[in-house]
């Protein structure tokens, strides 16, 4: 038996980006006593990096926008894939989640009558986007930070501590989650600073653990990025939802190489940017697909004139659907009509005065000025698609965010999956943590507390997770005379692998061999090996970061080579078509069973999706829902 | 594309003591110290502790201290050093170092709690807030703060001084008072909290000298000395005499060493 510290919970959230201090705000609130738990410093999440905005119908800029406009643009921008209540809900109730992070303290940019500014982003009917500058995700992430002390500042008077009911444990990575039967007990954690475990006993576990772009080489995810909640998911017999749509914005940097991949805000264009090939023409006004030809502009003019009269113009194309604008950059630059470093030019310094592009773009002048001596206001940008998001994630209900299968366990944010279908809007990610990162701790502080007899922890549970986490030192026994491997090496393989493989355009006979080199890597990857002690161990961490990224990125691939269409961000080239037929399809991926999991194993399942309710299909036009629902769906 | 090998020492050591370690490491055009890090991590040393997020200036998780001075390992560019020079790396001189280049910074967390949260204005409801962009400005000024901790780490009334981390809460969580107290909706006064009153008796504002060694290594260009620590000095001074208030406009800069 393992001898470790135990703690009880009522709510353990493990992750504290935006959905999961979101999550933990509100189970405090409904009284659970809270725990979070998150692998880097509290404050420096994912979410930070988070750039344009949270979309929010306030109807601030122009008063024509509604639910219902923001719940039609979501179902677009995502082909109709998305879990249509998810959808519902979090049109319904974004703009109540960001009005509350005034009230806590934030600070977003004003209109003129001193309401929260909104900006135009791509897919997005009106200007939506609550925002701070281009920093808006910092203005998340410290909001709730500090409501976060402001909570433990509460417990501190009542209770002389300030963690009696709200605790963040910062650098600790959960490795496990235990369960007692088919129900949640806790998880398994250590402490980066002493390599320590200790065991969280909870009856409620909420994952809000972020994406997986760190399976990628060309991303612009930070370094928690490794898929840890949709591993530790399914690790837990909880299955994972459409894993092969993965978003590629279509703006990173593409020079100097050590940056390739960071970020260029959405905002960029939605201030008015534009998009050129080396010929120096807008491209992608050859670029607009049938379903979306009737709400994007024909010509330059007219495009330029919607900046300021929107009711009368529409929208330019360099705001279509992130799929729709990476797909068009790769094709030019495939063309041969690329920037000198292999992207295209994004400008904006021929459409601002300077002084406007300080002032709306700060960050991206400074990231420009500084990584790459580019001065934005005086020349174009390079730019070329990034991984950046990852739709797919954790099958979870709707309403409660609770994981199927799994009794006390709720999943929020980006590695929930479902809300964005097959493509997420830029700003509807930032309102998704805040949405649905409270539905996931109110759901699961009424769960701990009706959860009647708790959880008995098994011990035999944290004696396999305790020897699997130590594997990475006695590499060399488990060898078994095969030289170990150096876990940096098997990541940038694996790296290559999916950007290659199982990247924006996608071909079955190289998904096959991304399979068949995952399947090598899994087996090297038993063997990796660490140098030095247990306190703070970089390549440790690394070596256990592996297991979660080579299970994610199995599913994306198997998924991907099951769903032969076009759909969002899941391109084939072979399949370069969306079926009607695809569209009620959702493809889950389960484990096969529990023992059999580390090993890689996935099943694929078909699930038909729930029929649309009527009076949200009734919000769309006939002529638009036979452009993508199924023939059934049609007849009803 | 040209690529060279550089001359690092980077310190290398825990809690019981260490030293600098050397590395020849290769270097490739445009990159910043961190990829040389991480370079260093993958083929030399796989146990090298470092901390670092996003790779992009935006979530200050990899200060340190370059050739002596506080930055982000993210944000210095390779080129801004001679290709014969040694490059030296050490931890945040004013935190307690956990291993090689991690530092205990928990000292940041502890102060932010001493700081006294927003406090809404009664009867304004969710959605019936109003303010004006320009009186939101000096507030989102001091919010574009990424917790990097160098201003933290520099400020010589603790870097050297010990002692004087209780009674200090240090160049970001003054500002954080300041960002609070110019708040257009900040209702601390009605509730009988004078935010400048306590930054003055309880945050220690008095032992800073204004010597502006925050600002200049703040990555985020935030002008904490000019626009929050004396303005908070200014407004501090009806309460109680401050003679650096008065210093202060005399003059402009001086030499932190």
């Amino acid at each position: 038996m393992t001898e470790l510290e135990r703690q009880q919970w009522d709510v353990v959230v493990v992750g504290a980006g935006g959905a999961g201090l979101r999550a933990a705000i509100e189970a405090r609130e409904r009284g659970a006593r809270t725990a979070v738990i998150c692998k880097s410093l509290f404050g420096k999440a994912h979410t930070v990096m988070a750039e344009g905005g949270i979309a929010a119908s306030m109807g601030n800029v122009n008063s024509g926008d509604n639910w219902q406009v923001h719940f039609r643009d979501t179902m677009r921008g995502g082909k109709f894939l998305n879990q249509w209540r998810m959808a519902e809900l979090h049109a319904k109730e974004a703009p109540d989640r960001v009005w509350e992070l005034e009230t806590w303290g934030a600070l977003f940019d004003r209109t003129p009558e001193g309401k929260i500014s909104q900006r135009n982003f791509g897919g997005h009917e009106y200007p939506r986007l609550a925002h701070v500058g281009d920093r808006t995700g910092l203005e998340l992430i410290r909001t709730l930070q500090q409501k976060i002390v402001s909570l433990q500042q509460e417990d501190e008077r009542e209770f002389g501590d300030h963690e009696a009911r709200l605790k963040v444990f910062q650098e600790c990575t959960v490795t496990r989650v235990l369960k007692d039967g088919d129900r949640v007990s806790g998880t398994f954690c250590y402490e980066r600073e002493t390599g320590r475990f200790f065991v969280l006993e909870a009856p409620a576990v909420v994952l809000a653990t972020g994406g997986i772009g760190k399976s990628f080489k060309v991303t612009s995810n930070s370094w928690e990025y490794t898929g840890d909640g949709h591993a530790l998911a399914l690790l837990a017999g909880a299955p994972l939802l459409n894993m092969e749509f993965v978003q590629f914005h279509p703006t990173g940097m593409v020079w100097p190489p050590s940056v390739k991949g960071i970020l260029v805000t959405e905002s960029v264009r939605g201030d008015g940017g534009v998009l050129r090939n080396s010929e120096g023409k807008r491209f992608m006004f050859d670029y607009v697909p049938d379903v979306f030809k009737e709400k994007y502009a024909q010509s330059e003019e007219e495009g330029d004139r919607w900046y300021e009269d929107p009711d009368h113009n529409r929208r330019p194309p360099e705001l279509l659907p992130r799929d729709e604008v990476a797909r068009a950059i790769n094709s030019e630059v495939k063309a041969g009509r690329g920037s000198p470093h292999g992207g295209v030019f994004l400008d904006v310094s021929t459409r601002m005065p300077a002084e406007r592009i300080r002032r709306r773009l700060p960050s991206m002048y400074h990231q420009f000025k500084e990584l790459a001596d580019v001065d934005i206001t005086a020349e174009a940008m390079e730019v070329g698609p990034t991984c950046h998001y990852v739709m797919g994630g954790i099958a979870v209900d709707s309403d409660t965010a609770a994981a199927l299968d799994v009794p006390g366990l709720f999943a929020a944010g980006e590695v929930a999956g479902g809300m964005h279908g097959s493509n997420r809007l830029g700003g509807n990610s930032l309102s998704d943590l805040l949405v649905f990162g409270r539905r996931a701790g109110l759901h699961a502080a009424g769960y701990a507390a009706s959860a009647g007899t708790l959880p008995v922890v098994d011990e035999a549970q944290i004696d396999a997770a305790a020897a699997e986490a130590l594997r990475p030192f006695s590499a060399e026994d488990l060898a078994e005379g095969a030289p170990t491997e150096n876990p940096y090496t098997l990541h940038q393989e694996l790296q290559q692998t999916m950007n290659d493989l199982v990247g924006i355009i996608r071909r079955a006979p190289e998904m096959e061999r991304a399979l068949e080199k995952l399947a090598g890597l899994r087996e090297r990857a038993e063997r990796a090996g660490v140098e030095g002690h247990r306190q703070f161990n970089p390549g440790w961490h690394l070596s256990l970061d592996l297991r979660n990224m080579l299970l994610v990125s199995e599913c994306i691939a198997r998924a991907a080579l099951e769903r032969t269409e076009s759909r969002g961000g899941h391109t084939r080239e072979d399949c370069p078509v969306m079926e009607r037929s695809w569209r009620p399809v959702n493809l889950l991926c389960r484990p096969v069973d529990e023992q059999d999991t580390a090993s890689g194993r996935i099943d694929l399942v078909r699930k038909v999706t729930e029929p649309i309710r009527p009076d949200l299909l009734s919000l769309f036009e006939k002529e638009e829902l036979v452009k993508y629902l199924a023939d059934e769906e049609l007849e009803e | 594309m040209s690529s060279y090998d550089a001359r690092f020492r980077v310190w290398r050591g825990d809690t019981e003591g260490g030293a600098l370690e050397d590395f020849r490491v290769e270097v490739n055009d445009g990159e910043v110290v961190l990829d040389i890090i991480h370079r260093i991590q993958a083929t030399q040393a796989g146990d090298l502790a470092v901390r670092w997020n996003c790779k992009a200036g935006k979530c200050g998780s990899c200060s340190a201290e370059i050739n002596g001075r506080p930055r982000l390992l993210c944000m210095t560019r390779m080129s801004v050093f001679g290709r014969e020079e040694t490059i030296t790396v050490t931890p945040l001189r004013a935190f307690p170092v956990v291993r090689d280049l991690v530092t205990d910074v928990s000292f940041n967390y502890t102060k932010a709690r001493e700081i006294p949260a927003f406090v809404p204005p009664e009867g304004v409801k969710p959605g019936e807030y109003r303010m004006q962009q320009v009186d939101v400005d000096r507030s989102q000024e001091f919010r574009k703060c990424i917790e990097c901790f160098l201003c933290q780490d520099t400020c010589h009334v603790v870097r050297d001084h010990e002692e004087n981390k209780t009674a200090f809460a240090g160049p970001r969580f003054l500002m954080r008072v300041a960002e609070l107290d110019m708040h257009p909706l900040d209702a601390a006064a009605e509730s009988g909290l004078d935010r400048r009153a306590t930054a003055q008796e309880e945050h220690g504002l008095g032992l800073c000298n204004i010597t502006k060694c925050c600002t200049e290594v703040c990555p985020e260009h935030i002008k904490i000395t000019d626009n929050a620590l004396i303005p908070l000095k200014e407004r501090a001074v009806d309460r109680k005499y401050d003679p650096l208030v008065w210093l202060g406009n005399k003059i402009r800069r001086r030499d932190a060493t």
